[in-house]
């Protein structure tokens, strides 16, 4: 609610002398938001939607080393289904995904909570959590290739210390190398969903708080009947942001397990990779890319649904 | 303002809040100290000497410690035919960066400006189509890029890297200001609307002001990806335009020859530099950003 | 590693300087060159390029891309063709040369093949390498042989064994090595790695021809045959002598285990000499170097060279057309080769100042281009195009990771990986 002395004021500060500006300016301004939109929307009609076409196209054809526009219809999304190799990138993506967006979720709620407490070393301890986002992937793939080789690393100290059974190889495992890219990943990014979190439960109302607590609800049953609701937004956010990681993981996977041991821990972004251009095979490469762009299309749309959806609700 | 009704509900001074308390620490101290576990290796390598760097001594304190490896990955180490180490490369990531960082935040802030205060018929349709775009891989649209550059003529330039980056940067800066401008009340705009206020001079006056937050937001956003980014640096530069990313693969990835793990750390960290100090300085105002309404739908 | 060849670098540094005062200044070019040698060694070696071609007035422009030997350094190179500005040197290996070449990206350079004699000096198939539809495109700067058994011979002597020559000697020497408490064999478990060992298998059980026939002809009856199960089964057995560490670790870590006496065996390509001369070891003495148990008579190479792209500068140009001459003469192969562990591609050079690994190399080379037992390396891209060979790596490695493969399964799949080519 504004007084009139403040709305006296934000005019004088924001249009000068009080005069009708409604002649031709009045046209230009209904179209000046939409001139400023256009060059974002027109970059995004090339180079999002025009790219993707494009990769649409060259997944139509046998292109090998560089593009060539020989059509063979959808021949190479027979080759992907047939492609063992793909499978498992596919499943591995599944796994990894769901346990990097699951345990990130989780692990950031929790330090967000604790953090929260009032403790006296807020500011550092944030920092610390947060610090390994401002790491490329690639320095986090080859410091944790370190530390879980099992004869150079974690393994390797634990037993020096004594404990001779200790085994924690997972990385030379074919069963277990997905797991450590789940790790990494999770080291990487959970101080990030910390940070979301926080600001999150920094952004309660009180109101809600005080009442809870005059119902004489207990701490863990105000945390998860109150607050937790009161984050869904959050949740969504850091949903968003973690399976946009997930999907785009590569260097994270060349630099921790290099698709190994044999290609137990490749992920679809590596698989495109290897394809187009290591094997040059472009018209294989954009058939695994649009898949993968559709397993993305799977996620944004009901996304964006529940975002307008929401919108109209305020 | 929370933390008073916090008080009251969390500090209960019973001996039994006395043991959750120090229970509380301890699990974020061990938390601490896992994340704090591959900096620390990656130091402890970095000063060492190569022979001491063997298996199964990842967190032994060097003997010898030695600033050797960061000299040398600063100045000698070779990056190809040149063994001029990392540190030349800076200037080439900066010079990406910071034009990026700052056209990708302006067109964003405007966008996102644009699509809250200044609706129109369609207007979230536009932003939903703009937002798919964060999540495009960017193997994907390698090489149309490359084709797209060539046309343009910027192939293996600087500004055609700073122009990838800004065509890319712009999803998530869109995002970010349009989540932030959402939550900013439509009233301050409309009474500066009817007072006959432009667009601009509303943006300028009103909600530049108060957008502190979230440019910082989404600089330190920004700033982290394009300088972390490696695919396009290595792509779409000139022998003499490659950022610090690629300096870095170079200097780690030796193909045939001797591996200097020391080096290898010390130039990791090194190259990592910027991007941590300015989540070190700039962190506490990426939280505070964020809170200011940037996670909210 | 300069202090140890000063006569060659005293011999260079006098031949640039007469050089550089007799070589009247043409057009001064300058030649943006990508490659993948970014070790200290490697860029001294191919520095010693550089030098030369800038003492004839040119100006090299470095443009280095490290990584997966270069799969960075291709996928840029792809980049920077689609944007229409390709450099104008790149390290191409293999029959990619020939792929670019049908792209009609690649300039003549059979002026300087004529000029230096090439079809004489290079074997047959070596020459073929180079050329595109008849006309040379490229120009090879080194041959490394891939089928190299490496050993310390002290651990040998501990367990009491010799350096074996066949498999069986191969299996009971791993044996007595595990007994002695030692890894028989340090491996690397990585794709290229994998695939480095089971070729010289395959080579030593089936001959040049069949080697030949299965991976650059892909004859899928070859590939489905016995001699391709043996070859598989002998090449799982060998993970009985490999210790458990072995997934992922990177090849000059497993040459580290048999420098350290960790390890008694290492089957690598001679890039590993690199690797025992940094650790101050002579060849003969302090290492032992032998062909892979069965391949003696054959030869398997690896060849790095030099593709030169169509460029419109006249200028530059002839500044691509002087770096492959120089590629080719005597003074940089000499220094070059010395410095990166390889032989030259030509056979008429004096390799007196080569180490007696190299000089027995040279010698297999020349006697297998003879008796065509010369092969091109499957495992590092010689071979056959790079999505068949991508397919072939997927096989054997998981084959070599699955337990419960069978060899009859995974000679079926290179069968159909082959046919499958499109």
């Amino acid at each position: 609610m504004t007084s009139s002395s403040t709305s006296a004021a934000s005019r004088r500060a924001v249009s000068g002398p009080v005069r009708g500006r409604r002649s031709s300016g009045g046209l230009l301004q209904a179209w000046l938001p939409r001139l400023v939109l256009a060059p974002s929307v027109a970059v995004s009609l090339f180079f999002v939607y025009g790219f993707m076409i494009w990769t649409f196209v060259l997944s139509l054809t046998s292109s090998r080393m560089l593009p060539s526009y020989d059509f063979v219809g959808f021949g190479q999304y027979a080759r992907l289904m047939a492609n063992e190799r793909w499978w498992v990138a596919a499943s591995n993506l599944a796994v990894f995904g769901g346990l990097f967006v699951a345990i990130c979720l989780v692990l950031g709620a929790v330090l967000a909570i604790l953090l929260d407490q009032r403790i006296r070393q807020e500011g550092a301890l944030r920092t610390l959590y947060l610090y390994p986002m401002a790491l490329s992937f690639i320095v986090t793939g080859v410091v944790w290739k370190w530390l879980l080789n099992p004869g150079l690393g974690i393994q390797a100290m634990v037993r020096g210390w004594g404990f001779d059974d200790f085994a924690f190889d997972w990385l030379v495992r074919s069963d277990m190398a997905v797991y450590t890219l789940v790790i990494a990943a999770v080291w990487q990014a959970s101080g990030f969903v910390m940070a979301l979190f926080l600001a999150g439960l920094r952004g309660i109302d009180d109101a809600i708080l005080k009442a809870a607590q005059l119902d004489g609800a207990s701490l863990p049953r105000i945390y998860w009947r109150v607050i937790m609701p009161c984050l869904r937004p959050v949740v969504f956010s850091a949903v968003m942001i973690l399976s946009h990681i997930a999907i785009k993981s590569f260097d994270l996977v060349v630099a921790l397990t290099g698709g190994g041991p044999g290609y137990a821990s490749d992920l679809p972004a590596t698989f495109m990779y290897a394809h187009a251009f290591t094997r040059a095979q472009i018209g294989l490469g954009s058939a695994s890319a649009m898949l993968m762009l559709g397993g993305v299309l799977a996620i944004l749309v009901p996304y964006l649904f529940s975002e307008l959806r929401s919108r109209r609700h305020d | 303002m929370t933390s008073q009704v916090r008080d009251n509900v969390i500090r209960r001074r019973t001996p039994g809040a006395k043991v959750l308390r120090l229970v509380l620490y301890a699990v974020l101290a061990v938390a601490a100290a896992a994340y704090l576990l591959p900096l620390v290796v990656m130091l402890l390598t970095s000063i060492k000497p190569l022979e001491e760097i063997t298996p199964g001594t990842l967190l032994s304190l060097p003997s010898d410690p030695t600033l050797a490896p960061w000299v040398k990955a600063w100045g000698e180490a070779c990056t190809g035919m040149r063994c001029e180490g990392v540190g030349g490369y800076f200037w080439n990531s900066f010079a990406i960066v910071i034009p990026a960082v700052i056209i990708a935040t302006a067109i964003g802030a405007l966008n996102g400006y644009a699509l809250t205060k200044w609706r129109f018929r369609g207007s979230e349709l536009v932003f939903a189509m703009m937002l798919f775009g964060c999540f495009i891989p960017f193997q994907v649209v390698l090489l149309p890029m490359a084709q797209t550059l060539g046309w343009l003529g910027l192939a293996s330039s600087r500004s055609g890297l700073v122009l990838v980056h800004v065509v890319f940067g712009i999803a998530f800066t869109t995002l970010f200001f349009r989540n932030f401008y959402v939550s900013i009340p439509d009233e301050l705009v409309s009474a500066a609307k009817l007072d006959g206020a432009g667009f601009f001079r509303i943006f300028w006056r009103i909600l530049l002001p108060v957008s502190a937050p979230i440019i910082v937001v989404s600089v330190i956003w920004q700033f982290t990806q394009i300088w972390n980014d490696f695919l396009f640096g290595v792509a779409y530069s000139g022998h003499d335009t490659q950022p610090v990313t690629v300096a870095l693969n170079n200097l780690v990835n030796t193909s045939t020859g001797a591996k200097e793990y020391n080096v290898d750390m010390a130039a990791a960290m090194i190259a990592a530099a910027p991007t941590l100090v300015v989540y070190v300085l700039a962190g506490k105002y990426f939280v505070r950003g964020l809170t200011a309404g940037s996670v909210k739908g | 590693m300069s202090a140890k060849l000063p006569y060659a670098r005293r011999a260079l540094g006098a031949f640039v300087t007469a050089a550089a005062v007799s070589v009247p200044a043409a057009q001064a070019g300058e030649v943006e060159v990508l490659h993948w040698w970014t070790s200290g060694g490697e860029a001294e070696a191919v520095g010693t390029l550089r030098d030369l071609l800038e003492s004839e007035g040119h100006t090299w422009k470095d443009f280095a891309v490290a990584g997966g030997a270069g799969d960075s350094a291709m996928t840029v190179l792809k980049s920077r063709a689609m944007s229409g500005n390709p450099p104008a040197a790149a390290q191409i290996n293999g029959p990619e040369i020939q792929e670019w070449g049908e792209l009609g990206l690649l300039a003549n350079l059979d002026a300087v093949a004529e000029e230096g004699n090439w079809d004489e000096l290079l074997p047959g198939v070596v020459a073929d390498m180079m050329q595109h539809d008849g006309h040379y495109v490229a120009v090879p700067v080194n041959v490394h042989r891939v089928n190299w058994l490496w050993a310390n011979p002290e651990v040998l002597a501990d367990a009491g064994v010799e350096m074996p020559t066949t498999w069986d000697e191969m299996f009971s020497a791993g044996e007595a090595l595990r007994e002695a408490g030692y890894v028989p064999l340090a491996h690397g478990g990585q794709p290229w790695q994998d695939a480095t060992i089971f070729e010289s298998v395959v080579l030593s059980l089936g001959g040049a021809d069949f080697y030949r026939d299965a991976f650059v002809e892909l004859d899928e009856d070859s590939l489905k045959s016995d001699t391709m199960i043996e070859s598989l089964s002998t090449f799982k057995r060998l993970r009985g002598l490999m210790d458990e560490g072995m997934p992922g670790r990177d090849w000059n870590l497993a040459t580290g285990m048999v420098i350290n006496g960790q390890a008694a065996m290492q089957i690598m390509g001679d890039w590993a000499k690199g690797e025992f001369t940094a650790a101050d070891m002579q060849a003969g003495s302090d290492y032992l170097c032998a062909a892979v148990p069965g391949t003696e008579d054959a030869f398997t190479f690896n060849i790095d060279s030099f593709a030169m792209f169509k460029l419109d500068d006249e200028a530059a140009q002839e500044a691509q057309q002087t770096m492959a001459r120089l590629v080719l003469e005597p003074e940089f192969q000499q220094t070059f080769n010395q410095i990166k562990g390889s032989i030259p591609p030509r056979t008429d050079l004096d390799m007196s100042a080569f180490d007696s690994c190299a000089q027995q190399s040279m010698a297999d080379f020349q006697s297998s281009r003879e008796a065509s037992t010369l092969v091109p390396s499957f495992a590092h891209r010689m071979a056959m195009r790079s999505d068949v060979q991508g397919a072939f790596f997927d096989i054997i490695t998981n084959y070599f990771n699955d337990e419960s493969m069978s060899a009859e399964q995974a000679a079926e799949r290179l069968a159909q990986a082959a046919s499958l080519a499109f």
